[in-house]
C-alpha cells in the first residue's frame, strides 16, 4: 500500500510537467494544424539554457528559469516566422515534413554545439527528501509540480479570461470566420506556437536539472507530448491536461509492477490501445482530424 | 529509345563489380541498394496509397530480426517453450517477409480506422514500441548484445560471402521489387490505391473499398520492407535493436519525398542521392551532426522550392 502510495505522489510530481508539454503540443495543433515535430527539441532547447545560464555563466537558479522559458518563447516565435508562416493553407503532411526536417536539424546542432555528453544542472534545493509519512519526495520535484502547477493556471487564464484568449479559440473554432471577424490568424499562430514552444522548453527546463540534459532527450519527451495528446484528444487542452497525469501514473505503475524496462514504452503501448478502442481521445467529443 | 536507354542502365549497373575496384565503395553501394528497397515500398503507401508512414522502419526491422531468428534458430522459456531449429536462409527470408507482412497487416487494420496525424503517431509508435521491445526482450533478441553470426544466403549449395554476390543479390530483388510495383500500380488495385489518396471521398462514392485497398497497400509494402530487412541482415551479419530507429525511417521519408513521391523512378533517384551522398561528404571531412543538419535543411527546402521531387519536376520540363 505505502508503495502504491509512493508511485501514486512520484506520479503526480512528474504529471505536471508532462501537463506543460501535452498543453503545448495540443494548442499547436489545435489552433494551426500543425504536427510539431520540433516540440522535443524546444523541451530539450529549455535543459540546454538552463545549463548555459547556471552552470557556464553562474547565474542564480531562479534567474536562469524564466530566461530559458523567454528563450524558448523566442525560438518558437522564430521557428513558426521562418519556417511555417508560407506554409499557412498547406495541406497537413507537408507541414509535417517541413517540421520533420527542422526537428532533425534541430537536435543534431544542438549536438554539435554541446556534443553527445549529457550534461548535469546544479539545483538549488536540498539533498535530503520531504518526508510525509510513509511517502517521500524530493524537494526539487515538489519546486518543478509547483512551477508547472502554476504555469498551466496561467495557459488557462490566457486562453480563457483574455481578449487574446478569444482569439485563439475563435481560430480553433473556424479559421475563416475568426479572419473575418477581424482577428489577425498570422499574429494568433505565432502566438501559438511561441506560446507552446514555451511551455515545452519551460518542462525541459524544470526538468533538466531534475535528471541531466543530453542531445536526443527531445526524442522522448515528444513521444510522450504525442501520447498525452492522443490520450486527450488531438486540440483538447483540458485532455492534454488529464492526460499528462494520466501518462505519468501508467508509466510509473507500470515501471513498479511490470518492469522498468518497458516503463518508456507505456506510452506508446496507450496510444495503440487508445487508438484501437476510442480514438478520439478520452475526452474530446469533437471529430477526429484526417 | 527509352527501352535502349534502360537496357544500358541495367548493363551498366549488372557489370558494376567488373569496373568498380574498391570494396568499401561496393559495400556503400550494396547498403544504398537495399534502402532504396525500402523506399520503394514506402512510396507504395506514402506516394500511391498517399498514407504518410512514419514507422516503416518497423517493417524492415521485423523483417531483418525474423529471418535471422529462423537462420539462427531460438529457445524461449517463457511466457511458453517455444524452440526453434535453424532454418536455410532462403526460408528464414521468406519467413521475415511474412512476418513484416502480418504486422503491415495489423498496423493497416489497427491505423486505417485512424487517418491523418493520428496514422502518422500511430506509425512512429509501433517502431519505438519494436525498438523496446528489442532491447528488453533479451532471451529472444539479445537485446543491445546484438543477434551475432548471422548465416548468409545460401541457395544450390552456394553460400552468399562475398560483396560482388551480395550486390548482384540485392540488385535482382531491387529490379523484382521495381517490377512488382510497377505492375500493381498499373493494375486494377494500383489505380485504386490512387484514386483514394486523390480524392477519398469520390473514390468511396463509386464503390471503392478504401479498407480492403489499403490494407493491400500496407501489406505489399511492408512485406517488401521486410524483405529489404532480410536482405541486410543476411548481408552485414549481425543485428541489433539500432535497426528500428527513427533516423531511418526519415532517411526513407527524404528518399521518396526528394526523388518524387508517387513516381516508379522517384525512390531510385533520391535513393541514389542519399545512399551516397554521406559518402562524399564523409570524403570531405564533415562531423555527421553538419551532414544531418544539411539533410534537414535540405528536406525542407525540397518541400518548399520542389514540392512535387525530382523526377516529376525533370519529366515537366
Amino acid at each position: 500500500m505505502d508503495q502504491l502510495l509512493q508511485h501514486g505522489l512520484n506520479a503526480l510530481m512528474l504529471g505536471g510537467t508532462y501537463a506543460l508539454l501535452g498543453i503545448g503540443l495540443t494548442l499547436i495543433f489545435g489552433i494551426m494544424k500543425v504536427v510539431n515535430f520540433t516540440h522535443g527539441e524546444l523541451y530539450a532547447f529549455g535543459a540546454y539554457m538552463m545549463y548555459a545560464v547556471v552552470m557556464l555563466l553562474g547565474a542564480n537558479f531562479f534567474v536562469a528559469l524564466p530566461l530559458a522559458i523567454a528563450l524558448g518563447v523566442a525560438l518558437g516565435a522564430a521557428l513558426e516566422l521562418v519556417l511555417l508562416r508560407r506554409l499557412r493553407g498547406a495541406d497537413i503532411d507537408t507541414t509535417m515534413l517541413v517540421m520533420i526536417g527542422a526537428w532533425i536539424a534541430l537536435q543534431n546542432a544542438e549536438q554539435f554545439a554541446w556534443t553527445g555528453v549529457a550534461k548535469s544542472i546544479d539545483s538549488p534545493f536540498p539533498a535530503a527528501p520531504l518526508v510525509i509519512g510513509p511517502v517521500s519526495v524530493a524537494w526539487n520535484r515538489v519546486f518543478v509540480f509547483f512551477v508547472a502547477i502554476a504555469l498551466i493556471a496561467l495557459t488557462y487564464a490566457l486562453i480563457n479570461h483574455t481578449k487574446l484568449g478569444r482569439a485563439m479559440r475563435a481560430t480553433f473554432q473556424d479559421r475563416e470566420t475568426a479572419a473575418l471577424m477581424g482577428v489577425q490568424i498570422g499574429t494568433i499562430h505565432t502566438i501559438t506556437f511561441a506560446l507552446g514552444s514555451g511551455l515545452a522548453a519551460a518542462a525541459g527546463a524544470l526538468l533538466g536539472p531534475v535528471f541531466v540534459a543530453y542531445p536526443s532527450m527531445g526524442d522522448l519527451a515528444a513521444a510522450k507530448a504525442f501520447a498525452i495528446v492522443i490520450l486527450g484528444g488531438l486540440g483538447s487542452v483540458p485532455g492534454a491536461t488529464v492526460g499528462g497525469f494520466i501518462l505519468a501514473l501508467v508509466e510509473e505503475l507500470g515501471a513498479g509492477y511490470i518492469s522498468s524496462g518497458y516503463r518508456d514504452a507505456m506510452g506508446f503501448l496507450l496510444i495503440i490501445v487508445i487508438l484501437l478502442f476510442r480514438p478520439t481521445g478520452l475526452f474530446a467529443r469533437k471529430e477526429r482530424i484526417g | 529509345m527509352k527501352a535502349a536507354l534502360t537496357l544500358l542502365l541495367l548493363a551498366v549497373l549488372a557489370t558494376l563489380p567488373f569496373w568498380l575496384d574498391n570494396a568499401y565503395l561496393l559495400h556503400v553501394v550494396i547498403i544504398t541498394g537495399i534502402f532504396i528497397i525500402a523506399a520503394m515500398s514506402l512510396n507504395l503507401l506514402l506516394g500511391f496509397a498517399g498514407q504518410l508512414s512514419l514507422g516503416h522502419v518497423a517493417f524492415f526491422g521485423i523483417g531483418a530480426y525474423a529471418s535471422s531468428l529462423a537462420a539462427l534458430g531460438f529457445k524461449l522459456t517463457t511466457p511458453f517453450d517455444v524452440t526453434v531449429a535453424p532454418n536455410p536462409v532462403w526460408l528464414s527470408m521468406l519467413a521475415g517477409m511474412l512476418a513484416a507482412g502480418l504486422a503491415g497487416w495489423f498496423i493497416g487494420r489497427l491505423a486505417f480506422k485512424v487517418r491523418g496525424a493520428y496514422f502518422v503517431i500511430v506509425s512512429i509508435s509501433f517502431a519505438e514500441v519494436m525498438r523496446l521491445v528489442a532491447v528488453n526482450w533479451l532471451e529472444l533478441t539479445q537485446g543491445p548484445m546484438a543477434l551475432n553470426n548471422i548465416p548468409p544466403l545460401e541457395l544450390f549449395g552456394h553460400a552468399f560471402w562475398k560483396k560482388p554476390e551480395n550486390y548482384w543479390l540485392v540488385l535482382a530483388v531491387a529490379v523484382f521489387s521495381y517490377i512488382l510495383i510497377r505492375r500493381l500500380v498499373h493494375s486494377r488495385a494500383g489505380r485504386a490505391m490512387i484514386a483514394l489518396a486523390e480524392n477519398e471521398a469520390l473514390a468511396t462514392s463509386v464503390g471503392i473499398d478504401v479498407t480492403r485497398y489499403l490494407v493491400l497497400a500496407a501489406v505489399v509494402s511492408a512485406a517488401m520492407a521486410g524483405a529489404a530487412g532480410a536482405l541486410y541482415a543476411h548481408y552485414v551479419r549481425i543485428v541489433d535493436p539500432d535497426v528500428f530507429l527513427f533516423v531511418y525511417t526519415v532517411t526513407m521519408v527524404i528518399m521518396v519525398v526528394t526523388g518524387g513521391k508517387g513516381t516508379l523512378a522517384g525512390p531510385v533517384v533520391g535513393g541514389l542521392i542519399f545512399g551516397l551522398l554521406p559518402e562524399g561528404l564523409r570524403a570531405m571531412a564533415i562531423a555527421p551532426e553538419m551532414q544531418w543538419i544539411a539533410y534537414g535543411i535540405l528536406m525542407v527546402l525540397v518541400v518548399y522550392f520542389l514540392p512535387v521531387g525530382i523526377v516529376p519536376a525533370l519529366r515537366r520540363r
